[in-house]
């Protein structure tokens, strides 16, 4: 067992793993953040995204060992301290961007990452910066429709992800 | 916990990384982005005894360019050098290619050189390696050598690299002037591994191409070169060449089957691509 320490959603945290705990373990289990969803464990699926040092990672694929020091952001991080919602969750809401919601975390993670980078973009390169991130329910639709609707909001000036 | 348990090592310094390697040989295994070794370890089709994760080493090379050439150390991410090469014209095949490799996210984290050392067949790194003649330089204890990727790739993740050796650095040669690239792969979804994928690259001095690189990947144990095909494109550029060579890509190469894909679907797809990638890059060309 190592100790291992990072700071997850502006917070300070830190715990003992062994070197093979997967950063999503660690999230969910060590530190009770189960907004993050395990889909399919291999990279396939999308739905363990969260911000590692500011960009989206698939944290299945990642050891929690090499996220020591870093900076992660998880859907939980997403919302502001006071529960407003960041306009892409509330884009989610407005346009229904959501079914089941066991994509959702990881759809939102990758939507703020695609945001922060490129803060106009097209329904294509939204697709294209979506084909890491699988939706069961084949949602993809509303899910497009809803980032598309954040990035309109977003020019306004409002939050980014608290990273 | 998915993976089987394993040590894990975060070594400061070059020297202390050579030294684990050299004392645990073949139970070692490097970890950079970890974006293939992870779900290998997942679902252990890898058993390390030891990860050397080499993401705390100081004074790495990183993505450097002169006049002479591209160097890619061994922690710059997919992702960093697509940046990299969307920016400058002389690397359009790295840009193409590194588009297709996985999902952003799986780009933020995997490295080219983890790439290249995986040496997976149906890959996009090995090709645009092997077809830019990129030199892979690597490092033990006992001093650093220099392998070309024609020589580096051997068969199914199977390479040059000894188990004590790192890979600290790929560097492609710039490309002299008068070359223009192509990329394409065919893959059941965007992102997943190709069925069959080729890198072009041809030289056009004065209306007539005086050097020819097509390299396939997806179609045998590593990437391949036709030289047949090759030579049939030199000199005037024209349509009845393309199809010649396309034909000829097919032939010459042993071509093996994966999983759903037989060597015959694979043969087809390399004369759809030589068509479709050759087809675009001699458009426009002096003589058109």
């Amino acid at each position: 067992m190592t100790k291992l320490s990072m700071t997850v959603n502006g917070k300070a945290v830190s715990g003992e793993i062994e070197g093979r705990t997967l950063l999503v373990d660690f999230l969910r289990q060590n530190l009770g953040l189960t907004g993050t969803h395990v889909g399919c464990d291999t990279s396939q699926c999308g739905c363990c995204v969260v911000h590692v040092d500011g960009r989206s990672v698939k944290s299945c694929t990642m050891l929690a060992a090499q996220a020591e020091g870093a900076e992660v952001t998880t859907v939980e991080g997403l919302a502001q301290a006071d529960g407003t919602l960041h306009p892409i969750q509330a884009a989610f809401r407005e346009h229904h961007g959501l079914q089941c919601g066991f994509c959702t975390p990881g759809m939102l993670m990758s939507a703020a990452d695609l945001l922060q980078q490129n803060p106009s973009p097209t329904e294509h390169e939204v697709r294209d910066w979506l084909e890491g991130n699988m939706c069961r329910c084949t949602g993809y639709h509303n899910i497009v429709k809803a980032i598309l609707a954040a990035a309109e909001t977003m020019k306004g000036g409002m939050p980014q992800a608290a990273e | 916990m998915k993976p089987a348990p394993f040590a894990y090592a975060a070594p400061r310094s070059l020297d202390e990384a050579l030294a684990l390697l050299a004392e645990h040989g073949d139970e070692a295994q490097i970890i950079a982005g970890g974006q293939s070794l992870v779900p290998m370890l997942a679902l252990r089709m890898a058993t390390p005894g030891i990860l050397v994760d080499i993401n705390r080493i100081a004074g790495l090379p990183g993505l450097l360019e002169d006049d002479a050439a591209l160097t890619v150390g061994p922690c710059v991410r997919h992702a960093e050098l697509l940046r990299h090469a969307g920016r400058h014209r002389h690397w359009s095949l790295i840009a193409a290619a590194v588009r297709e490799v996985a999902h952003p996210g799986i780009r933020n984290r995997g490295t080219l050189c983890g790439s290249i050392a995986l040496a997976d067949p149906a890959a996009e790194a090995p090709a645009y390696a092997l077809a830019l003649d990129a030199e892979i330089v690597l490092s033990s204890l006992s001093g650093e050598r220099r392998v070309p990727a024609r020589k580096f790739f051997r068969g199914v993740y199977e390479t040059a690299r000894a188990p004590d050796e790192m890979i600290t650095a790929v560097t492609f040669p710039r490309p002299a002037p008068g070359w223009r690239f192509g990329f394409q792969e065919i893959a059941r979804r965007h992102g997943d591994y190709a069925i069959a994928g080729l890198c072009a690259g041809l030289r056009l001095e004065a209306g007539r191409i005086t050097e020819v690189e097509l390299v396939y990947f997806g179609i045998a144990d590593r990437p391949m070169r036709a030289p047949q095909a090759e030579r049939s494109l030199l000199g005037e550029p024209n349509a009845d060449a393309v199809k010649e060579a396309a034909a000829a890509a097919g032939a010459e190469l042993e071509v093996e089957g994966t999983g759903e894909s037989s060597a015959a679907l694979k043969r087809q797809l390399m004369r759809v691509l030589t068509e479709r990638v050759l087809t675009k890059l001699i458009v426009g060309a002096p003589g058109q």
